[in-house]
This record gives structure tokens, sequence and C-alpha cells, in this order.
């Protein structure tokens, strides 16, 4: 156990070398290291809870999913079956699907084809499966059933997420954040995560909002007040201004122009009651159409709705035909700005609910390294002071081999380019725990060996192969706990996880190594009679 | 220079004589922490839970806690707790989750904010949705049983079958009393104490693994020595590094208990309890003797000598 060859010792010493040498990086300023190669630029990253930061989770709402799916559906086969001439009646939205009654036997067969063009082969990762969207079933009497199937749902749900993932990107870039992180999770779900932020309420808005921007008349057929009484005619609804007090407009549900056919909005003032304004763009097809609908409607009142609630409800004083026009709704700089980013992102496919957010000030970040740093500080020295007055020369190995050791461990963090948190550092203390036991353990074992009688070299060889089975044995335990943890574990608990995890094995890599190294040397050096602990 | 002995060379303890003690008195414990777990209960975090919690520092001195309760409770958001928090002027608020979904969880953020004004620094704000606790819960139980479960694996191939069944009954005897220290304590049992106990369930078979190994090393090279014997031999012989090993962790959590800050005082709190107390009283005491019973070493003398009527 105590022979090297010069190559083993070498390629050892090599090792720890290269590992440490990855954690020099983040003892220099950044501007400094972004001039280093590329390969040396790696480093850790602070965690939220040290940096401060926001942490938000947001949902897809597959019930809105869903409900938009239907509501497409029996849009289209009302267009496919008037297409094809066939008589129907009673077509409506049922559970998860729409039915229709064919009324004539005859063209039953026909009006069925018609409808089979409907349901399309699902894509993505069911690719290939030959499962379609729809499941389409009738009865002798003519009653036909289309059912929205179950992978259908979650397809749209991910492809919602995916779109919702990119728009999202768009939104946080404009807030001009340092590398906000923004990722799938599960299904249904997204994670953003933005450092260094004092007040995480603006981005909370600029996530929350579906941003469905449509341009729509109003109904001024029917009174809002009769529409409050019940009396709303079917192609009408009641929206409620974005200002308080929520005034209720009578608007036709019948969308115009969409916000999906603006290429640009910026925030501005108006030039005559310098008000914040949005002022936005349409491209070609939607400046087209909004050029017949504002001349067909000149003197009549049109509404532009955002989100289901009307920011303004401007009378059409002549046609607007260049592709281009201001929203003026009692904005504040603030508000102008924000819609514009908004409009310039585009909608959501779906909205998003934040079920998880946690936050963390800068100050608090700061305060948590400063008292990690501490207590790494004072636990080390006590550790360190410990070790020297139990096992002197032997405890200054130790020492040499554990501070070793958390260099490595900030090496294969930085290599990872892993997040330290509070609960990381937590982790790392508790390494130099069991770090210093595997010593304790080789040591102990000398010990028993020189009791036992054996010569000083003998027993410095039995010790340190008995000890290192039985620090393999308790080190793979631990492992296991931290591997789990690291798999159920989420933010906080994840950072402990890893460092354990990455100090178990770096443990175990100086214990067989490093440490054994030393003390060879210093055994062929000085040929000890005695052993000194 | 003379260096430190903890533990002299060539302790004789009788700790298998003990487990007449320490076997009534672990049953006694755990029926207790059971009892506490259903009667007294854990103190759930946000976490499990759902809700919010913020930490707020007044900006003018110490925070005027009566004065933010009164303000905060005229919000009708249900139950507000306040509790200082490490500085005089740094204040802990906890409000329960708020009937009406993710989004109502938001609004009620938006009406703290509002209520406190701008006299205070948010340092931070955590709020977990209804849906998201309910997940984390389950992810965390189920966690604590697979980690068991393929620990238990691990030692199944490495040793024999008693020694994984002991190191398992040992280590629920761990988590037990560890359950129900954060009972009485009432610390917030959120993600990290989940951690905590896995750590402690790491620890406290690191040291039965260690001790198990040297009973097997023994049971291997003693074919005769009686059971009991070999257990105490195989504990003493350990003995040292047992202290040596506890003393060094004991100080590095003890440095992070106090100097790491509020944010993980109940982590280490739990640790210290978990893996110094408990941990160590195990393996020593409930470990190595319950391997009599489930029939290590059967064909041996069971009894030494002096253990004979």
């Amino acid at each position: 156990m105590l022979y090297f060859t010069r190559w083993k010792a070498a390629a050892i010493v090599l090792t720890a070398l290269f590992v440490c040498l990855f954690a020099v990086p983040n003892f220099f300023p950044e501007k400094t290291v972004q001039s280093w190669p590329k390969w040396a630029q790696r480093h850790m990253v602070l965690g939220l809870d040290l940096q401060g930061g926001s942490h938000i989770l947001l949902e897809v709402d597959t019930k809105a999913v869903r409900k938009d799916m239907l509501e497409t559906l029996r849009d289209d086969v009302r267009r496919v079956l008037r297409d094809a001439r066939v008589g129907y009646t009673g077509l409506a939205v049922r559970g998860n699907g729409a039915e229709v009654r064919i009324r004539d036997a005859a063209s039953l067969d026909n009006a069925l084809t018609k409808l089979r063009e409907l349901s399309l082969p699902l894509g993505g990762i069911l690719g290939g499966s030959g499962q379609r969207s729809l499941d389409i079933s009738n009865d002798a009497d003519g009653l036909v059933r289309l059912t929205v199937n179950e992978p259908a749902v979650i397809e749209r749900v991910r492809q919602s997420v995916e779109q919702s993932i990119q728009i999202i990107e768009r939104r946080v870039n404009e807030l001009g954040t340092v590398e906000p992180l923004i990722q799938r999770q599960g299904t249904d779900r997204i994670l953003v995560q933005v450092p260094g932020l004092q007040d995480p309420t603006r981005l909370k808005e600029l996530l929350g909002k579906t941003a469905k921007l449509d341009f729509r008349m109003v109904d001024t057929n029917t009174s809002v007040e009769a529409a409050l009484q019940g009396r709303a005619p079917p192609e009408s609804e009641v929206l409620y201004s974005t200002t308080a007090p929520k005034t209720p407009y009578l608007i036709e549900k019948r969308v115009l122009v969409s916000g999906g056919e603006l290429t640009d909005a910026q925030p501005g003032f108006d030039q005559r009651t310098s008000e914040p304004i949005v002022s936005f763009r349409f491209n070609t097809s939607g400046a087209r159409k909004f050029a017949q609908v504002t001349q067909e409607n000149v003197g009549k009142p049109f509404a532009i709705v955002l989100d289901n609630e009307v920011i303004s409800a401007p009378v059409i004083r002549e046609p607007i035909l260049g592709g281009s026009g201001q929203i003026s709704g009692s904005f504040t700089v603030q508000s102008a700005n924000d819609l514009s980013i908004l409009l310039r992102a585009g909608a959501l496919p779906a909205p998003l609910t934040i079920i998880e957010e946690r936050t963390v000030g800068p100050g608090l970040g700061a305060d948590s390294i400063s008292k990690g740093k501490l207590s790494s500080y004072v636990g080390a020295g006590m550790v360190i002071a410990f070790m020297l007055v139990t096992y002197g020369l032997f405890g200054l190995f130790a020492n040499i081999a554990v501070a070793i050791n958390v260099a490595m461990i900030f090496g294969v963090l930085s290599l990872l380019n892993a997040t330290l948190t509070l609960p990381g550092i937590a982790g790392i203390v508790l390494t130099v725990g069991i770090a210093v036991d595997s010593n304790v353990l080789i040591y102990e074992r000398i010990r028993e060996e020189v009791r036992a009688g054996r010569s000083p070299i003998n027993a410095i060889d039995a010790g340190f192969s008995r000890a290192l089975a039985t620090i393999l044995d308790s080190n793979i335990t631990t492992f296991i706990a931290a591997a789990v943890l690291f798999y159920i574990g989420t933010g906080p608990v994840r950072g402990f996880a890893v460092t354990l995890g990455i100090g178990i094995i770096t443990t175990v890599f100086t214990a067989f190594t490093v440490t054994r190294l030393i003390v060879a040397t210093w055994v062929r050096w000085r040929r000890p009679q005695r052993v000194p602990i | 220079m003379r260096l430190l002995r903890i533990v002299p060379d060539d302790t004789k303890f009788d700790f298998m004589r003990f487990r007449r003690i320490s076997f009534p008195i672990s049953a006694l414990l755990s029926i207790l922490a059971i009892s506490l777990y259903f009667f007294h209960g854990l103190n759930f975090g946000i976490d499990f839970k759902g809700g919010m919690l913020i930490e707020v520092q007044s900006k003018s001195g110490p925070a005027d806690l009566s004065k933010m309760r009164a303000s905060l409770g005229a919000l009708g958001l249900g139950e507000v707790q306040l509790q200082q928090f490490g500085a005089p002027t740094d204040v802990l608020i906890r409000i329960s989750e708020q009937p009406g979904g993710d989004a109502a969880q938001q609004q009620a953020v938006g009406k703290v904010r509002g209520a406190l004004g701008s006299d205070v620094d948010y340092r931070r704000v955590e709020v977990v949705g209804p849906r998201v606790s309910g997940e984390l819960l389950s992810y965390g139980v189920v966690g604590l049983g697979l980690a068991i479960l393929c620990i238990l694996v691990y030692l199944w191939f490495r040793f024999e079958w008693q020694f994984a069944l002991g190191a398992m009954i040992a280590n629920v005897h761990d988590i037990v009393l560890t359950i129900g220290f954060m009972s009485v304590t009432q610390v917030d049992f959120d993600l990290t104490s989940i951690a905590a106990l896995l750590t402690i369930l790491g620890y406290s078979l690191n040291d039965t693994v260690v001790i198990y190994d040297r009973i097997r090393e023994m049971l291997r090279k003693f074919k005769k020595m009686p059971m009991t014997d070999l257990l105490n031999a195989s504990v003493n012989q350990t003995l040292s590094r047992s202290v040596i090993t506890h003393v060094t962790v004991s100080l590095a959590l003890l440095a992070l208990l106090l100097f790491g800050g509020q944010a993980i005082h109940s982590f280490t709190a739990t640790m210290l309890f978990g893996v110094v107390l408990v941990g160590t009283y195990t393996s020593v005491f409930i470990a190595a003797p319950i391997l009599i019973y489930l029939g290590v070493g059967t064909g041996r003398d069971a009894l030494s000598q002096s253990d004979k009527p």
C-alpha cells in the first residue's frame, strides 16, 4: 500500500493539481476572467439565494387549452359541414368533444368522410404511433360525436409550453437582466430564474399577462344596460375597461384584426396631450383588414381589447389606411412601456399561472455569503486545530489532504458550472467532516495495528489497506443518500446534494491517493522507528 | 508533544449488557416520538402546506411588530404570523394558503406589499401554491423511502441480510426520533428538513457500516468467540474513531449553528440532534446488539460466560 511507482505518484499529483486549477477563476473578478481562454473561464455560479433573484414556476392552464381546442373543433365542424353542404342540427360542445346530428341519413357517409379529415396524426414524441387527434363515432340516427383524446391535449399543452418559452424569453430579455434561465419542467411547466432583481413585481406582471390583443367593434345595436340584464345578443359580450371605475362595454365577439398581425409596438407620447401612448404598426394583411374595417365604419366606436379587458374604445373619425396607429388609454410611462414589450413579444398561446415563487433580495444574499464564509472558516479552523492536537504530524497530513479535498470540490463545481447555494455551503462543511473521518479511520487503524505489535511501516501499510475498504463502504451509503436527494430535490436541496455528492467522490479519491502518497513519501524519507500517533 | 487521547486504548466497556436498558428506552422513545407526531404534529412549512413566507427588514430602526400585525391583520388574509428573525429589524411573516387557487396567492402578496409600504426592504418572498406543495411533500416522502431502500439493497449485497435488516431498524429508529425532536421543537418542517433527515440517514449509516465492517472482520477472524464478546470487542475497537469523528462533525455543525445565520439554523439544529446524539447512540447501542436477535453468528455461544446464570 505504501509503494508508488514514479509515474503513478506523478499521475496522482497531476490529477489533483489539474482539478484544483479549475477552482482558480472563482478567486478573480469576472472582468479579469473574461480575458482568459474559453476553457479556463468555467466557474461556479452563485445560486439565487446567495446573489438574490427570483425563481418563478409557471404552469400552462390545461383547462383553458382544452376549452380552446373544443371551441375550435366546434367551429371547424360547422365550417366543414357548411362547405360540404350537409344539413345538421344541434352542433354543440359536450364533455370532451363536439356533437352534431346530421339531418339527412343519405349524406351521413359524406359528412363522416369530411369530418375525419379534421383528425390529424399526432406528431412530436408520439410520432409514428399512428394515433390521431380525434376519436369519431356515430349512431344509427345520425348523431356524430367527435372526441378530443387525451394525447392530443397533452401534445397541444407541450406545444404551448414550447411557444410560451420563446415568448417569455423575449419578454424577460427586455428587462435587461443578466443570464435569465428559462426552461421547461415536466410537461406543462416553465421555470423562470432571473438573478439580481430588486423587485419581481414587474417581472411577474410581464409573465402573467397572456397579451392577447384584439381590435373589435363595439355593438351599438343593443344598450349595455340591456346586455347586463342578460339580453346580450349571442354574437356580442360584455367586457369591462382596464381602468377603475370598471366601465362595461358591449363588444362584438368577432375579431377584426388580432395582435398577431402587429409588426412593431413602441411607447411614446401623444403630441397634443403629451400623455403616454403605445404606437403600433400592422403587417400587410393586417393593414389591409384594418383599412377596410375603418373605411366601412367611420363614425362608429371600436374597441382595443387586451386579455378580455377594454383598453380604450375610440370612435373611428376617418379611415386609417397607413397600417399604423396609436393606443391611448390612461397609461403611465411604465405601463405604456410594458404593453409595447408584451405586444412586440407576442401573445402566449394559453394563459400561464404562477404556482411557485421564491425571491431573495440582494441584501439577504450578501448576508448569507458572509455568514457562510464565516461559519466555514470557524468550522475549518476548529477541525484543523482538533486534528493537530489529536494526531500531531499525521494531523497536519490530514489537514493538507482535507485542504486539497476542498480545493478539488471547488474545482469540480467550477468544471460543471454548478450552482453554489447556501445549503451547498453547508454540504461542503459536512464534507469536511466526512473527509476528516476518512483520515481518522486510517489513523485509528494504524494505532490498532501498532498496538497489535506490528513494525511501524507494517502497521501503516496494514492500517491503510484495512481502513480503505471501510471508507469505501461507508461513503457509498452516504453517496446513495446524496444521489436520492439530488434526484428528488429542487433548488436549494439539489445544491446541497451536489456538493455532498461531489465531496464524497473527492474524499474517496484523496483518501486512496493523496493521503496515502503523503504518508508514503514521509515514510520513505524518514524511515520512522515508531509511529508518531 | 503529547497527543490528545479522548478514548484510552483498549477500552472494555460491556456495551451489549446495556441492551437490556437501551432497547426498552429506545422503544419507549420511539413510541413517544410517534405519538408526538400524531398528537402534537409537525410544524409544516410552506413547502408542504402552501402559503407565503415573507422576510422583511425595517429601514428605520427596530421593526414595530404590533403595528405590522395590525396593518396585516386588517387585510383579511386569514392567519398571519409575525416573528422576529435574527436581528431586531428583521421580521418573518407567515401567511397561510389563501382559498381560490394559485392566482389568489399572488394577489395576497400584492396586498401585503401594499400594506407594508416602502418602510421595509423585502429580503425574501416565497409563495408556494397548493398543487406544488402537495407534490413537494410526496416527493419528499418518496425520496426518503427510496433512499432507505437503495441503501438496504446495497448493504444486502455487501453484507448478509441480517446486517441490512439491522441497519434498517437502526435507521428507522433515527428518523423516528428526529421527527419526534422536530415535533417537540416545532421547527419548520420543509424541504430542508427532508435534506437534514437524509443526511442524518447517511451519517448514521456511515457509522453503522464502520462498526458492521469490524464485526464482519471479527466474525471471520475468531470463529469460536461468543457473540456478545465479539460485538463488545468490535464496538470497543471502533470507539475511538467514533468519538473523534463525532467531535469533528460536531465542531463543523456547531460553527454552522452559531455563525451560519437564521436561514440554516433549524437545519443545523436538527442535524446536530440527529447525527451527534441519536446517530452515535444508535450504532453502538442498537445496530450492534440487534444482530444477536437477528441471528448473526448462530452456532456460536450466544451469551458470554459472564452472562450465563
